[in-house]
């Protein structure tokens, strides 16, 4: 009993600050599939880990900058091919896993800079329309180059990662591991990224992009490092997600797996590291756990109804919900919420005004 | 030499004519006044000036460079410093992070400090708003901010698009108070009004812009006492 009121303390004095929190975080994760001992879910701790990776890379253009991006799963797309070509029997070309995570990102960034080009005059609903078009553009050339990609098959027997004589196979721990890692990585770039001279440059645009550029912000090269960024990180997802599946196909990049990279963003809170973790990994067990789980469950109390096969309804409820009581997101970022929450706290301002000018005019 | 120096400057919306020739010439130390009414072109010349506009003809030489065609972040570079219409303040950052943005050109984290500093002095209101959201402040401040956030950029010539819109008549006395001040601290000032009187007020030399050309030019003095300028944008003898 002592001992458990200690362990406590412990942990409410570690969540008291910020280097607490993440070593606790930290310490949680990695002990996470050893607490669960159970294949199911260290497979989907895996794969959900490589959809918080997605969510990063989508919130520094959109959280970040400011960018709506509606076809994200393009960047996801060239760098899992870009993985599946250079690792597997395709064409015979068998890279080392650990240096395709460089080149797969490095492509999947210059991607970022050659979708993101021709947009860079549109803002708002046009660049949205515009990134659609590219998000079904690029799965449709993948599936149309079959003699490169394989087509509607797409390419299978992806080379598995290992570590000097360790081989990962088929067993989702190590894979786990390693999108753990990739994710430490991330955060750290995209944290590091936000409080540079670059993330303001890029708060500075998603504010108000003709003022930014009165501040001597060159718009276009901090917009094409938004996309840069953004896609290199769907390279380590690719490489991550592709590798553990053995198999890249292009129907697993369609236009809902860019809307449910953005749900995440909007659920959690955009342009807002945590918020973004969290929103994925609740997204990822709601289609991995919570829809299935209930449909057993009302199948149990003798009801017919299907949660998965309704599960964007779902979606687009918890986004209206979200939007209508919650905007900014479960752990907002803190402009965010200034942002959605202005006008509450301006009648006094008004006021004030109003007072300075009646002295004024008297 | 002139500092800045703009010569049959001809700019165009699509098809629409917004300057067809517009000349002027701002010394070093100047505070030089463009007036004229609503869509004379006014701020389409100051944004053709800064970059934020390609001209369909026409030179902008500043300190003898060329610039007509350098872009807008360039030309920050270069030294000229823009408030723009409207203010446009980046309404979810703090004061302080709208003067670190100003400064985004520069790199010295000390002469940064120093200069926020200086700003502060100038505008002790917004010393006051200093950790405070821009967008939940008064018309006013938001005016200092973007005075303030012009400044950051150490301009050697300072763009002011209609500072005094939209304020009251008292702040409308200490804008131009602030104007007199920075001038006096060195800057060069291009600066651009409806409320011509005070304008002429400040100002040493005037450009009158009507519809897309200068229609007259002159001492400020001169301007203010021209019978046709009186009639025009000084009430006539109201």
């Amino acid at each position: 009993m002592n001992q458990l009121l200690r362990f406590v303390s412990l942990v409410a004095a570690l969540v008291r600050t910020p280097r607490g929190r993440t070593a606790l975080v930290c310490v949680v994760a990695i002990a996470l599939p050893f607490v669960g001992r159970n294949d199911a879910f260290t497979n989907f701790l895996a794969d959900a880990g490589a959809f918080v990776l997605l969510a990063l890379g989508l919130n520094i253009v959109v959280g970040f900058a400011g960018l709506l991006d509606l076809g994200y799963a393009a960047f996801f797309a060239i760098g899992s091919y870009a993985f599946a070509m250079l690792a597997s029997p395709q064409f015979g070309i068998h890279l080392p896993f650990w240096l395709l995570l460089f080149v797969a990102s490095g492509i999947a960034g210059v991607f970022g800079i050659l979708l993101g080009a021709p947009t860079l005059r549109l803002r708002g609903d046009y660049l949205a329309i515009v990134t659609l078009g590219f998000g079904e553009i690029v799965p449709q050339t993948f599936l149309n180059l079959s003699q490169w990609t394989g087509g509607p098959n797409g390419i299978g027997s992806l080379d598995q990662p290992s570590i000097g004589a360790y081989k990962f196979g088929f067993n989702a721990l190590p894979y786990y591991f390693m999108v753990l890692g990739l994710i430490a990585f991330a955060v750290w770039v995209a944290s590091n990224l936000r409080n540079s001279r670059l993330g303001r440059a890029w708060m500075a645009i998603r504010e108000d992009e003709l003022a930014a550029a009165h501040m001597g912000i060159n718009t276009t090269t901090t917009k094409l490092a938004a996309f840069a960024m953004g896609a290199s990180f769907s390279g380590l997802a690719g490489c991550a997600f592709a590798s553990k599946l053995q198999l890249v196909s292009p129907d697993q990049f369609g236009f809902n797996v860019s809307v449910f990279i953005l749900a995440m963003l909007v659920l959690g809170g955009m342009g807002n590291i945590p918020g973004v973790i969290v929103g994925s990994l609740i997204l990822s067990a709601l289609e991995r756990f919570i829809l299935p789980q209930g449909t057993n469950f009302l199948h149990g109390l003798g009801l017919n109804v299907d949660l998965t096969n309704s599960r964007f309804l779902i979606y687009g409820v918890i986004l209206v919900m979200m939007m209508l009581f919650r905007p900014e997101g479960l752990i907002p970022s803190r402009q965010r919420k200034a942002e959605l929450h202005a006008g509450e706290g301006d009648a006094g301002v008004a006021a004030q005004e109003q007072a300075l000018y009646t002295e004024a005019v008297h | 030499m002139a500092l800045l120096e703009v010569t049959n400057l001809v700019a165009r919306y699509g098809r629409i004519t917004a300057l067809s020739d517009v000349s002027l010439t701002v010394d070093e130390g100047e505070v030089v006044t463009l007036i004229g009414a609503n869509g004379a072109g006014k701020t389409t010349t100051l944004r053709t000036i800064s970059g934020l506009m390609r001209p369909a003809s026409g030179t902008i030489r500043f300190d003898g460079r060329d610039i007509t065609r350098v872009a807008p972040n360039e030309i920050v570079r270069a030294g000229i410093g823009h408030s723009p219409e409207g203010r446009r303040v980046f309404p979810r950052m703090t004061v302080r992070e709208n003067l670190e943005l100003g400064a985004y050109t520069r790199r010295a984290k000390d002469e940064i400090a120093a200069d926020i500093e200086r700003v502060l002095t100038i505008f002790p209101r917004l010393r006051e708003r200093y950790a405070q959201k821009a967008g939940t402040m008064s018309g006013g401040e938001q005016q200092m901010l973007a005075i303030g956030r012009a400044l950051m950029s150490r301009p050697r010539l300072l763009l002011l698009d209609e500072p005094s819109l939209g304020l009251s008549p008292k702040l409308v006395q200490t804008i131009f108070e602030v104007i007199r001040d920075i001038s006096a601290r060195g800057t060069t000032i291009l600066l651009i009004e409806q409320n011509a009187r005070q304008a002429l007020a400040v100002a040493s030399r005037g450009y009158v812009l009507e519809v897309g050309r200068i229609a007259h030019q002159g001492a400020a003095a001169d301007l203010t006492a021209s019978e046709v300028v009186r009639a025009a944008y000084l009430g006539g003898g109201a």
